[in-house]
């Protein structure tokens, strides 16, 4: 990933969202799909999809059951029970259909230490049924791609975790894939590298339109360029959507806070005795649990949903003017964080 | 691919019993669309398999160093056959048959024959050849990356086994050119066909024993996800076999049949049979009475004879069909255990689900 690529990706506009979707066909389809190991269940009725040319981010906690589904999605491991299209094949019974069509970037993926990048690259591309020629130019074209033409001909043993990292996305290229599966890429990979790598895959999806699915446990470093995303916990999909709906769809399931700050009419800030009165009136709200107050004169509204309409009413009704109102922990990271919280404790994947 | 004498039949007889052990979602052929693979008699990807094992195993450190043990058996050998040389010539003169075999089976005074150091070294091959086949692909993390491409999964193991197989012949049809080509330099005497064409079949053999021995490495390699306790437990299958399985026998036949200073010549044949029957279960008899009823013509019996049976025999050697109906049993037992074992690894590896 030279650094002109990387500009003219960053440049480019980049259409997100809902919108988009709507008319394409969906790639990957997953309909009740449930993992048992034994009585312990990793992947509990999963059903989504994911369009054509859509970058599809599956994020969750370690062992929520991303690699299984991944698995699964792929036809390295049977559903318990459930149903799995991808493009339009089932891999349980046509595993190669799927394979054929898929790149798969594994979680510690590795590479044969003897052989040089190159050989690495040229095996799979065999294996590919690519030859010859062929082969060869798809070989420097992706290797140039991912910056690595110039260690292309070290021995893969020598590789830097990082150059591995990019190695493998080359390596899930060479077959030309309609659909890209990538399980935690962007781990013990450096900043720099986990830029350049998302860069990449938003160019492949706008390009090439192609279907990415990518699993991570790091929301705040696939957020960007996530089309939608779904939260999945303890082997239970809890929220799919687009990033900014997916506040809204969590935030209806309870738990969020309100800051408020008010001042008179006159615009002078409340005394005491007012701040007590306007905090027992908030406390009467309807679907608010309690009111805090800060040190700095803030009101700290915990409501069971977000009630910032009902608190400016009443603001307005008791002649107050609201100076700041906002939402609190509703960044998606305090929620995704309060989540896995939740997941860790019952989730269990055997390695 | 131009699969050799019994591997056609192999892939074909452990792929059958896979599928209608209805194991794992990636069964080869009937699964797949393309009505091409379904006719293929190996799995879809085998080719590429088996290329990048046969050259990995040529330019690794390993086949160095095999190359090495193989070079001084030779050499050892050729030394200690340049020793009988004027013996086996005067044979020759002399009107006794087959003296290019006796270079092959005649042993110094201090080195044993090429015949014995490839019964050793053929586990000792097998073994290195097979003991890490699949689990450095899951410690190096490329065994993931290998089932996620469109081949089936089977074609892994054939390929694998196939290369380790394709470098035995390399080796052997090496070593006995380079000991026959020297033979014939020291001794004088061209080979007949005859003899020829018992040293082909004792090449074909030793492969197999060699298949053996990598299908049992390559079982373990799939069992055991380190790469050092599959190559102990493979060396300890092998050193069982080598010399405590004789210990083991003597001392049930002991038991259950003795046969002591007074015994009769019933308990005494008794005796024999039982021991030797237990000892066929080792592959390591069954091999060294096959290479012995191949290379020497004059063995006309691998059981127990009695004197009066070869009362008035003819001292005659055996045609090369008559030694091969004689080696028979043993060579279909050695095949039939190689593919037990890797139809063993094939279960368990179709089932196996792979994570990194």
């Amino acid at each position: 990933m030279s650094s002109t690529e990387q500009r003219a990706t960053t440049s480019q506009p980049r259409a997100k969202g809902a919108g988009r979707e709507a008319a394409r066909e969906p790639v990957i389809v997953a309909q009740g799909l449930t993992k048992k190991y034994g009585d312990f269940t990793a992947v509990d009725d999963l059903s989504f999809t994911v369009a054509e040319g859509e970058i599809f981010g599956l994020l969750g906690p370690n062992g929520a059951g991303k690699t299984t589904t991944i698995l699964m999605l792929l036809g390295l491991t049977e559903p318990t029970a459930g149903t799995v299209r991808v493009a339009g094949s089932d891999p349980v019974r046509d595993p190669l259909a799927v394979k054929a069509v898929v790149g798969y970037l594994p979680d510690n993926v590795g590479f044969y230490p003897t052989l040089t990048g190159r050989q690495n690259l040229r095996y799979t591309a065999a294996l590919n049924r690519l030859k010859g020629k062929e082969a060869e130019e798809r070989i420097n074209e992706l290797l140039e791609q991912v910056g690595l033409s110039e260690a292309a001909d070290k021995r893969a043993g020598a590789y830097s975790r990082g150059m591995r990292q990019r190695l493998a996305v080359a390596d899930a290229l060479i077959k030309r894939p309609r659909v890209l599966i990538l399980d935690e890429p962007t781990i013990g990979i450096d900043p720099e590298g986990v830029r350049e790598l998302l860069a990449l895959l938003e160019r492949l999806r706008d390009e090439q339109a192609m279907t990415i699915l990518l699993s991570s446990h790091l929301l705040h470093q696939v957020q960007e360029i996530c089309d939608r995303v779904g939260i999945f916990v303890g082997g239970r999909l809890i929220a799919v959507g687009p990033v900014r709906d997916l506040q809204h769809q969590l935030a209806a399931k309870g738990g969020v806070e309100i800051e408020v700050q008010a001042v008179t009419s006159d615009g002078r800030p409340l005394e005491a005795t007012q701040l007590e009165g306007l905090r027992a009136a908030l406390a009467r709200l309807p679907r608010v649990e309690g009111v805090e107050l800060d040190r700095d004169g803030t009101l700290l509204v915990r409501g069971q949903t977000d009630v910032r309409s009902d608190v400016a009413h009443l603001l307005h009704d008791q002649g107050l003017l609201p100076m700041h109102l906002r939402l609190r922990g509703l960044s998606l990271d305090d929620i995704y964080a309060r989540y896995f919280q939740e997941g860790v404790d019952a989730a269990y994947v055997p390695a | 691919m131009q699969p050799m004498f019994p591997l056609k039949s192999l892939a074909a007889r452990s792929a059958s019993a896979a599928r209608s052990s209805g194991a794992g979602p990636e069964l080869s052929g009937a699964t797949t669309g393309a009505s091409r693979a379904r006719l293929r008699m190996l799995p879809v990807g085998v080719g590429p398999v088996t290329r990048k094992e046969f050259a990995d195993h040529l330019s690794g450190l390993r086949f160095v160093i095999l190359l090495i043990l193989i070079g001084v058996a030779s050499v050892a050998a050729v030394y200690a056959a340049s020793a009988t040389v004027r013996e086996a010539a005067s044979q020759f003169a002399s009107g006794v048959s087959f003296p290019f075999l006796r270079l092959f089976t005649v042993s110094g005074e201090n080195l044993p024959s090429l015949v014995s150091f490839v019964a050793f070294l053929a586990p000792l091959l097998g073994i290195a050849l097979g003991f890490d086949a699949l689990n450095s692909e899951r410690s190096h993390g490329t065994l993931s990356r290998l089932v996620s491409q469109p081949i089936h999964r089977d074609a892994i193991l054939h390929g694998k086994f196939l290369a380790g197989l394709g470098v035995v012949g390399l080796s052997l049809v090496a070593l006995v050119a380079i000991v026959g080509g020297v033979g014939i330099l020291l001794v004088g005497v061209p080979p007949s066909a005859e003899e020829v064409g018992r040293l082909i079949m004792f090449i074909v053999l030793t492969i197999i024993y060699v298949g053996f021995w990598l299908a049992l490495a390559q079982l373990f390699s799939v069992l055991f996800k380190q790469a050092a306790t599959s190559a102990l437990a493979s060396i300890a299958f092998w050193l069982f076999f080598a010399i405590f399985a004789s210990l083991i026998v003597g001392l049930v036949v002991n038991w259950v049949a003795p046969a002591g200073d007074d015994a009769t010549a019933a308990e005494i044949i008794r005796h024999e049979r039982l021991s030797l029957r237990l000892e066929r279960i080792s592959p390591i008899t069954l091999y060294s009475e096959a290479t012995t009823g191949l290379l020497n013509p004059n063995v006309r019996s691998l059981g127990v004879i009695l004197t009066s049976q070869v009362d008035r025999a003819l001292a005659t050697p055996l045609g090369f069909g008559q030694s091969l109906v004689l080696i028979w049993p043993q060579v279909i037992s050695l095949i039939g255990v190689s593919l037990l074992f890797f139809t063993l690894s094939y279960i368990l590896f179709m089932r196996e689900e792979i994570r990194a």
